[in-house]
């Protein structure tokens, strides 16, 4: 395997966590609800997915397990944003907090234990063909769940009557609860949608990316993955994109450390959150303030009765 | 009785309150297949409220529907669209960013797909004369484009009922004529149609049933074509509502507001850009603005108080002073005053209660500042003074400003602007949304503070209240501002034809 | 089945100081549940978390000191939040602060200056924290980018230029390479308050910044065009207020206080410079902010109640051996219980059963 080779499958690994996630919240958010605890959930998701899988010994009762905790602390921001009308940012904020204790309340037990990472998926034949073989069939399941789960929320927004109702909602919910759709249900199972994602992008954390749980280890991804939504304007290819350029930006701190290129080490741990805040800035830059922003992000609604 | 004997729909003895206010008091209401039904009502007369309990929006907290003589609960919108109930609302029900096709599609479930869809519309649009472009985004449309959308929507899910909210009210007089013609044909079709509305030109012409309701009652039901359009009003208004008194003969004296050739960029997506606006307002004369909503307003507004600068200093003159690179603060010095369209929320902060709202557009003005700290005695000085002097209705002694009415917040802010006796004053929409006793108060009080030697410019939709008001006529149009001409001679149909983007025979 | 928000209308005051009250119970609640679902006495950790710090001098000093950095920062961010910008960086600016405020002692040491050494340090600091907290500021409002991810982005950074500075150029030559600067001069450090104590003049900062915040809140133009502009913008711009100032001027005042915070505990408590000098101080203090429902005075006694459970949680930690994320569990759930609380404030909640047509 050659170097770039070798470079472009870590990419590709640095990216899958903030891809997923990253498509989770880009559907909540084109309902129209903001739920900035994403580094929360996939917190609890990296935990639980390691203690169940380390408890069951099976990876796949751990990521099942992932899933559910993403999906029961998103219930919890879904009761207080949708039921009681809360501040979402604010309740965003209330989950990180109670994502990251409760991430190192179970995950406690399990410092220091090692699980055997999951398997790439290897197709025999395919995946030994030269340049491309290794990177089209060389990586592990939750490469190709991603890439699915791209397609998949893709076609679900553009191309069915669901995910129309979804975009209306996001757009203008005065509007879709003047014309009978169901607001705040839909709204509930888009929340519920990306409390799983974040759990599963936790899940490939500690189960994949690092084969063992240590504390803090979402390390900022969650908050990138909500830059990363913006950066991709709402649109999931574009998210796919973005998640490259975002795990490039890790991979490359990673090598420029090892290769020591003089610059602190510092310097370059913060490359990935300095790049995340010019993509932000850039994308100010090239869209001026358009109206790829869903017309009620983040505001409450309750209906007159 | 027979289902088919029965009324369409059948709503008995309804009633609904908002805390304190009763906005439905025992109404009965019925429409059969195939008519025009006018419900008639001054803003603020529960007619709204009545059609929402009817969309299911809104849960009656007593009373029957029958809907083909079977009793029927509504709980939600979806409910009543499968009974066939469809709704065109007064403020669009559209979103801006998704197409017309999607606009649409979306409130028809398991229709097939998007050419499916697309082809449906233009079935539906072929044969009711509404032509729409599927793949056009809404925020592109016109108003009445917008409207057809709404229409067309409803169509396509084959309602026996069609309920229109007020519909002329964002149209020109032309554009109101085709929906006419339009609403004639469903009719004909065996289709109901509840159409509410406070012009009762338009019911005479259109309605063969009428439920007329004032204060959250109905007063009279009746046959408009045998009425007078005197006596409609009268059921309408009441007897206690007095006209605005015709100011006493004034002299009109010098220039006091004035646009020179102002252009300024649409603020935002949506927006719309003005383009060459000229205007000169004297002293002592009212000048109203006439235009269907969307066409400028709120830019012309901006424009008008500073909110927006303008390019150049001297597209904007006060009593002969070029500011068009002043804020609102600096114009306020020069004694012009200004009232923004939307109560809650720019003329009046809603949690903030009336004194602090005092504060809002006075506190550049009023003496309420020393070295930066807040004269709060003073404010509620003002504050009591205002409330005195406009009536204004209000629970406790100094509430936040969202506990009170429509019409009494309304009185609130146009006193709070009045009260300081400005040289200039600028209100978009005085009266809109507030009950007739209300918008005589607010009217009477712009014409005589004109009298009083002020100049006043008043920005609304309501024809009836700028030829009722007005010294002078100018349209807003696309961002463009007509050429004022007298109140006394132009006609209906010459604003109407300029509000339209048409061009009326220079008769002034 | 669902829930329905009824809105209540003009509500009484008491109700609006109870909601908090009801929250802390709610959250205690909670709380004493997971203490059980660990197997541990949820009464004896209720005794280690908040009453056996009130017990001693000692113990209530320690619950001062970690009051006067979570007041300090929480009044700031009263000023964004009230104007609804959402500064979630304060642990940055927290970090600068005590970075741009250590350069004079740092420089200064063993050169024997004067007492207003450590004067200039708290102006320096908050300074420092103020022109950090403006880099998301100007970006919102230059090019509309949102605060939220900016501010919070700039944590890492601040962080790591905090990791760096103390590993490399300021580590203590002397330290057995430890990451940490030398110890500061006394003439660099704040005075205690009482003589022996562990309590610095910090404290009175503290309370002089609760004092100043709640008249410039509540009586100045200013603080009326701040919280206008977060209750409704365009009324603000009506009133002729300059949204853009605002929004500079409040995430300055939140990163001044910020920066504030994080100088006065290094001169104040720690006396040096070291990459732990907060644990999350700028985090716990959005809980502190929204338990005093955005009030200074009301700050003062939502960061009592949180530094009591971080004390508390630092005792139950050698005591009961329950871990230190419980602490950080307990904050979220009562920030949870806060906004739920607040939110009932504003509406009733009625349970409704779905009736089909």
């Amino acid at each position: 395997m050659s170097l770039t080779e070798a470079i472009l499958l870590t990419v590709v690994a640095a990216a899958t966590p903030l891809l997923i996630a990253a498509l989770g919240e880009l559907v909540v958010e084109r309902a129209g609800v903001l739920n900035l605890g994403l580094e929360g959930m996939m917190a609890v998701g990296a935990s639980c997915g390691f203690a169940a899988a380390s408890l069951s010994g099976s990876t796949v009762v751990g990521v099942v397990a992932a899933i559910f905790a993403g999906m029961a602390l998103s219930a919890v921001f879904a009761f207080l944003t949708l039921g009681l009308a809360a501040n979402q940012v604010a309740s965003g904020l209330a989950l990180t907090i109670l994502g990251l204790g409760l991430s190192g309340l179970v995950g406690e037990a399990f410092v220091g234990t090692r699980l055997d990472p999951v398997g790439r998926i290897e197709v025999p034949g395919l995946t030994d063909l030269p340049v491309v073989g290794k990177l089209l069939f060389g990586h592990d399941p939750f490469v190709y769940i991603a890439l699915l789960l791209t397609i998949g929320t893709a076609w679900f927004l553009k191309r069915t009557h669901h995910g129309l109702v979804l975009r209306s909602i996001g757009e203008n919910h005065v509007s879709a609860h003047a014309l009978g759709l169901k607001v705040l249900r839909t709204r509930l199972l888009a929340v519920l949608f990306g409390g799983a994602c974040a759990g599963l992008a936790g899940a490939y954390l500690s189960l994949a990316y690092t084969p063992f749980w240590s504390p803090g280890m979402t390390a900022g991804r969650g908050w990138i993955a909500l830059a990363l939504v913006v950066f991709a304007s709402w649109m999931p290819w574009r998210a796919l994109g973005g998640a490259l350029v975002f795990g490039g930006a890790t991979v490359l701190q990673l090598h420029a450390q090892a290769a020591s290129i003089g610059l602190p080490s510092q310097a370059l741990s913060a490359l990935p959150y300095i790049a995340t805040i010019v993509a932000l800035v850039l994308m100010s830059l090239g869209r001026g303030r358009s109206s790829a922003v869903p017309g009620s992000l983040g505001m409450p609604f309750v209906p007159d009765r | 009785m027979a289902a088919s004997d029965a009324p369409l729909v059948a709503m008995l003895g309804i009633v609904k309150r908002f805390g304190a206010l009763t906005a439905n008091d025992r109404v009965d209401l019925q429409i059969r297949r195939g008519e025009i039904h006018a419900l008639l009502g001054e803003n603020g007369a529960g007619k709204s409220t009545l059609v929402k309990i009817l969309d299911g929006l809104l849960q009656p907290d007593a009373g029957e529907i029958l809907w083909e003589g079977r009793p029927v609960v509504l709980p939600d919108p979806e409910a009543a669209a499968r009974l066939g109930i469809g709704m065109v609302f007064q403020h669009f029900s559209l979103f801006d960013n998704l197409t017309v096709a999607e606009n649409i599609a979306v409130a028809l479930p398991g229709e097939g797909g998007r050419s499916e869809v697309a082809r449906r519309i233009e079935e539906v649009g072929r044969s009711y004369g509404l032509t729409l472009d599927p793949s056009r985004p809404v925020w592109t449309l016109s108003a009445g484009e917008r409207q057809r959308i709404e229409i067309v929507r409803a169509l396509l899910r084959k309602p026996k009922l069609l309920i229109l909210d007020e519909p002329t009210s964002v149209l020109t007089p032309q554009e109101a004529d085709g929906l006419f013609t339009t609403l004639e044909r469903l009719a004909a079709d065996g289709c109901g149609l509840l159409y509410i509305t406070h012009r009762l030109e338009e019911v005479k012409r259109l309605c063969s049933r009428a439920t007329i309701m004032r204060g959250g009652k109905v007063v009279a039901a009746c046959d408009p074509r045998g009425e007078t359009v005197a006596g409609l009003a009268s059921l309408m208004v009441g007897a206690d509502v007095h006209e605005v008194r015709p100011a006493p003969a004034h002299a009109v004296g010098k220039i006091r507001l004035e646009l020179n050739n102002l252009h300024l960029p649409a603020p935002d997506l949506h927006g719309t850009p003005l383009t060459g606006a000229m205007l000169q307002v004297q002293g002592g004369e009212v000048l109203g603005i006439a235009g269907v909503a969307g066409n400028g307003q709120s830019e012309l507004f901006a424009a008008l108080s500073g909110e927006s600068l303008a390019p150049r200093p001297e597209d904007v003159s006060i009593d002969g002073a070029p500011v068009g690179r002043e804020g609102i603060d600096a114009r306020r010095l020069r004694n012009a005053a200004f009232l923004p369209e939307e109560r809650l929320g720019h003329a009046a902060a809603p949690r903030f209660t009336l004194s602090e709202n005092v504060v809002l557009s006075r506190h550049a003005t009023g003496g309420l500042v020393r070295r930066g700290v807040l004269k709060t005695g003073e404010a509620q000085r003002i504050a009591r003074e205002v409330i005195r002097v406009f009536d204004v209705r209000k629970g406790g002694e100094d509430p936040p400003a969202a506990t009170l009415s429509g019409g009494n917040l309304q009185k609130f802010v146009v006193g709070r602007e009045i009260l300081r006796e400005p040289g200039v004053l600028v209100v978009n929409q005085p009266t809109w949304g507030v009950d007739a006793g209300a918008a005589a108060t607010i009217r009477q009080a712009l014409v005589d503070l004109a009298a009083r030697g002020s100049a006043v410019v008043v920005i609304s939709q309501d024809l009836d209240e700028l030829f009722a008001i007005s010294d002078r006529i100018a349209v807003l149009h696309a961002g463009r501002l007509s050429a004022a001409r007298s109140a006394r001679t132009a006609t209906r149909e010459e604003i109407g034809i300029l509000m339209a983007g048409g061009h009326a025979t220079d008769a002034a | 089945m669902r829930l329905e928000l009824v809105p209540r209308g003009d509500v009484p005051g008491f109700v609006r100081l109870l909601a908090p009250i009801a929250a802390v119970a709610t959250a205690i609640l909670i709380g004493g549940l997971v203490v059980a679902l660990m197997g541990r006495s949820p009464a004896a950790a209720l005794d280690v978390y908040f009453l056996q710090p009130l017990g001693d001098s000692w113990g209530l000093q320690e619950v001062a000191l970690k009051m006067i950095p979570l007041v300090l920062i929480a009044v700031g961010l009263s000023f964004c939040f009230r104007a609804n910008l959402w500064n979630i960086g304060a642990e940055g600016q927290f970090v600068v602060g005590a970075i741009v405020g250590s350069i004079l002692p740092l420089a200064l040491h063993g050169a024997g200056a004067g007492p207003w050494v450590v004067v200039a340090a708290l102006v320096m600091g908050a300074i420092g924290g103020a022109l950090f907290a403006m880099i998301p500021a100007i970006l919102r409002v230059t090019l509309g980018v949102s605060e939220i991810l900016t501010s919070l982005m700039l944590v890492y950074v601040a962080q790591l230029g905090l990791d760096w500075l103390v590993r490399g150029p300021w580590r203590d030559p002397k330290g057995f390479n430890f990451p940490q600067s030398v110890m500061f001069e006394s003439s660099a450090q704040l005075p205690p308050l009482i003589e022996a104590g562990r309590l610095h003049a910090g404290a009175l900062a503290a309370i002089v910044v609760v004092l100043a915040a709640w008249f410039i809140l509540s009586r100045t133009l200013f603080g009326y065009g701040i919280r206008v502009s977060g209750e409704a913008p365009k009324a603000a711009r009506f009133a002729g207020f300059d949204a853009n100032r605002l929004v500079v001027a409040a995430f300055a005042i939140s990163g001044a206080l910020a920066g504030l915070a994080g100088i006065i505990e290094v001169t104040g408590q720690i006396g040096q410079l070291k990459p732990t000098i907060s644990p999350g101080y700028g985090f716990t203090a959005i809980i502190v902010a929204f338990l005093g429902r955005l009030h200074p005075v009301g700050i003062l006694f939502g960061a009592f109640a949180i530094s009591l459970t971080v004390i508390g949680g630092e005792n139950a930690q050698i005591m009961l051996k329950l871990p230190l994320d419980l602490t950080t569990v307990f904050q979220g759930v009562l920030l949870a219980c806060v906004l739920a609380a607040d939110a009932l404030v504003t509406n009733r909640v009625r349970i409704v059963r779905t009736v089909r047509a």
